[in-house]
């Protein structure tokens, strides 16, 4: 669909009913009372919630970043850039944060669309029967609260009589029972299996309905023609499945880069800073009273975000061109 | 048959089996254990219960105040997703009847709300200056705010659909704009409605981050943050944080098996066909 085509039009201007004098006068604009019948004021409640709620903080953050506001005292003082200066200090709690931050979400986003792939063709090409009960069970985590859901982990993941490790040792692989969250260099790592459990299934489930998109056709003449399986997922399906992995590719960047929940429950940032992410950074911050630093953090957080979502706005664009 | 293509096929049910399996297995462990009594649920094994507990139930729902939480919970779902489906329509309706420059930028400035973040920190501030911090309505208010950008952006695409010619005859019929929105076009959108309410419903029901900000009146908790604050409060006994879990995900358990293609026909509408 092409807006840009469509922004001169606007007929939402019509003539009311009331006095409408066809003919009876040379200049009909007069007697025509025009009533608007799309007026804008119908966007104004969802604008105003939103403008209150979401871009206000945003906006007032802006302002915020600059002062030492905090828990402590009750007057603000500009203060430039120093709680930038705190944030991007070598080897500061929030340089790591930012840090893992990446790690977290380059991570989830390869392990994610792989998985999900994998599984996407294997239930719309490989398994027939019962595929629509493989798609529910393993799109059900999905949809499970994030707090619940790091809450039973941090049982499975307990060192000692956790289910993995337990797993582990009954199959005779006890050399590979790990302390799983509280090995500095492992943490990171069990937080990104877990999210990568829980969020799977939503990318599977659009990879499946982006793989139903494929005309058959395709497929049964690349077999005429003698394609082997992998010659016709190399050559067909990942070409025309690249729009739906970039819209993919944006959720999933979208939602890793905010991670908080399964790190809080889990870790909690540790050991020590290990797992901590922005968000937990932000709310750490918080909760020490250190808001102008809570602030800045998030500022700058939101300027990267808006980028991404220029950037991903046109991905989204794209890929619909691309499809119809 | 080719014994090939069977030994391919019996693969592939095993591979996907596995695949179910996993993805369910610490589902079925928290309900397991849930049913357990203290002492055998001290290593939150996969055993099934000896015998059902299910007293552990109404003990964890008076020891964790989750009648006070529950409630929460279903008050702050339902109010903020009907009011930001509602505001969220009224938008998207008009914005993508009138296609001006104008009604462009309006229409890009709300879906940006998908990509940027809420700055909790200042948010608590609008929420003191409004006096809406740790209220319920203020919750309400906030929740809805952060839902519309998505709700406007498949909204949007769906009004698309529903042909021009069907407003334009009730215009001329005499209705007022609020008349033919609520009475020609809110019916024509139900399928659209139904899939965002569903969304939005589990969206709030699950959310955790908001509350932790701005609710600090325990009477105000949802479901999410009573959990959490139960497991830290019983930490070594497992069959009462099972039970408490259990009823955190049971309703979003039972509104997935009843909303199944309203969830799915979202998550594809709004990805792979724009």
């Amino acid at each position: 669909m092409n807006r840009s085509t469509e922004v001169a039009r606007d007929t939402s201007v019509l003539p009311g009913r009331d006095l409408t004098l066809p003919g009876s006068s040379s200049r009909p604009g007069r007697y025509y009372r025009l009533r608007n019948n799309y007026p804008t004021w119908f966007a104004g409640g969802a604008l105003l919630l939103y403008g209150v709620f979401v871009l206000l903080p945003s906006l007032l953050g802006l302002g915020f970043s600059f002062t030492d506001w905090s828990a402590y005292s009750t007057d603000l003082h500009w203060v430039g850039l120093a709680n930038f200066a705190t944030i991007l200090q070598p080897n500061s709690e929030y340089v790591g944060a930012i840090e893992n931050t990446v790690i977290f979400t380059v991570a989830t986003i390869i392990l994610k669309t792989v998985i999900a792939l994998a599984l996407a063709v294997l239930l719309t090409s490989g398994v027939r029967r019962l595929a629509y009960l493989y798609r529910a069970l393993i799109y059900l985590p999905a949809l499970l609260p994030m707090v619940a859901v790091g809450i039973v982990f941090k049982s499975i993941l307990d060192p000692d009589v956790g289910l993995l490790n337990s797993t582990l040792r009954l199959v005779g692989l006890g050399g590979l029972a790990q302390q799983w969250l509280t090995n500095v260099s492992l943490a990171l790592w069990s937080v990104i299996g877990v999210d990568t459990w829980k969020g799977v299934g939503y990318i599977m489930v659009i990879l499946i309905a982006g793989l139903l998109a494929i005309p058959r056709d395709y497929y049964e003449v690349a077999k005429i023609d003698g394609a082997s399986g992998w010659q016709a997922f190399r050559y067909i399906t990942l070409p025309l499945l690249r729009p739906v992995l970039a819209v993919t590719t944006v959720l999933n960047l979208l939602y890793a880069l905010r991670v908080f929940d399964i790190v809080y429950v889990l870790t909690n940032g540790g050991p020590g800073y290990a797992t901590d992410t922005v968000y937990t950074a932000i709310f750490n911050a918080f909760s020490l009273g250190q808001w102008g630093v809570a602030t800045a953090l998030s500022t700058v957080f939101f300027i990267v975000m808006l980028a991404l979502g220029f950037v991903a706005l046109r991905v989204m664009r794209r890929s619909e061109v691309a499809y119809s | 048959m080719n014994p090939l293509r069977a030994i391919r096929t019996t693969v592939n049910n095993l591979l996907a089996s596995g695949a179910g399996l996993i993805a369910l297995a610490p589902i079925y462990l928290v309900f397991a254990n849930a049913l357990k009594t203290v002492t055998e649920a001290s290593s939150m094994s996969a055993q099934p219960p000896l015998a059902p507990q299910w007293g552990n139930f109404g003990a964890v729902i008076d020891q964790g105040n989750l009648v006070t939480a529950f409630s929460n919970s279903a008050l702050y779902s339902f109010a903020s997703t009907i009011l930001a489906v509602l505001l969220a329509a009224l938008a998207a309706y008009v914005l993508a009847r009138r296609r001006t420059r104008r009604h462009e930028i309006i229409y890009l400035l709300l879906i940006m709300g998908i990509a940027i973040p809420t700055n909790y920190v200042t948010l608590t501030k609008v929420m003191q200056l409004t006096h809406l911090i740790d209220t319920q309505i203020g919750i309400i208010l906030v929740y809805a705010a952060t839902q519309i950008p998505f709700d406007v952006f498949l909204i949007y695409a769906f009004v698309d659909s529903v042909p021009r010619d069907l407003d334009e005859a009730a215009f001329i019929d005499g209705c007022s704009p609020i008349r033919a929105f609520f009475s020609i076009i809110l019916p024509m959108l139900t399928p659209v409605l139904v899939t965002c309410g569903v969304l939005n419903i589990l969206n709030v029901w699950n959310d955790f981050l908001t509350p932790l900000y701005l609710l600090g009146n325990s009477d105000n908790w949802p479901m999410t943050l009573s959990v959490y604050n139960f497991f830290g409060q019983y930490e070594s006994n497992w069959a009462y944080i099972s039970a408490d879990v259990v009823l955190t995900i049971l309703p979003v358990i039972l509104i997935y098996v009843v909303a199944q293609r309203w969830i799915f026909s979202g998550l594809s509408s709004g990805a792979v066909k724009g």
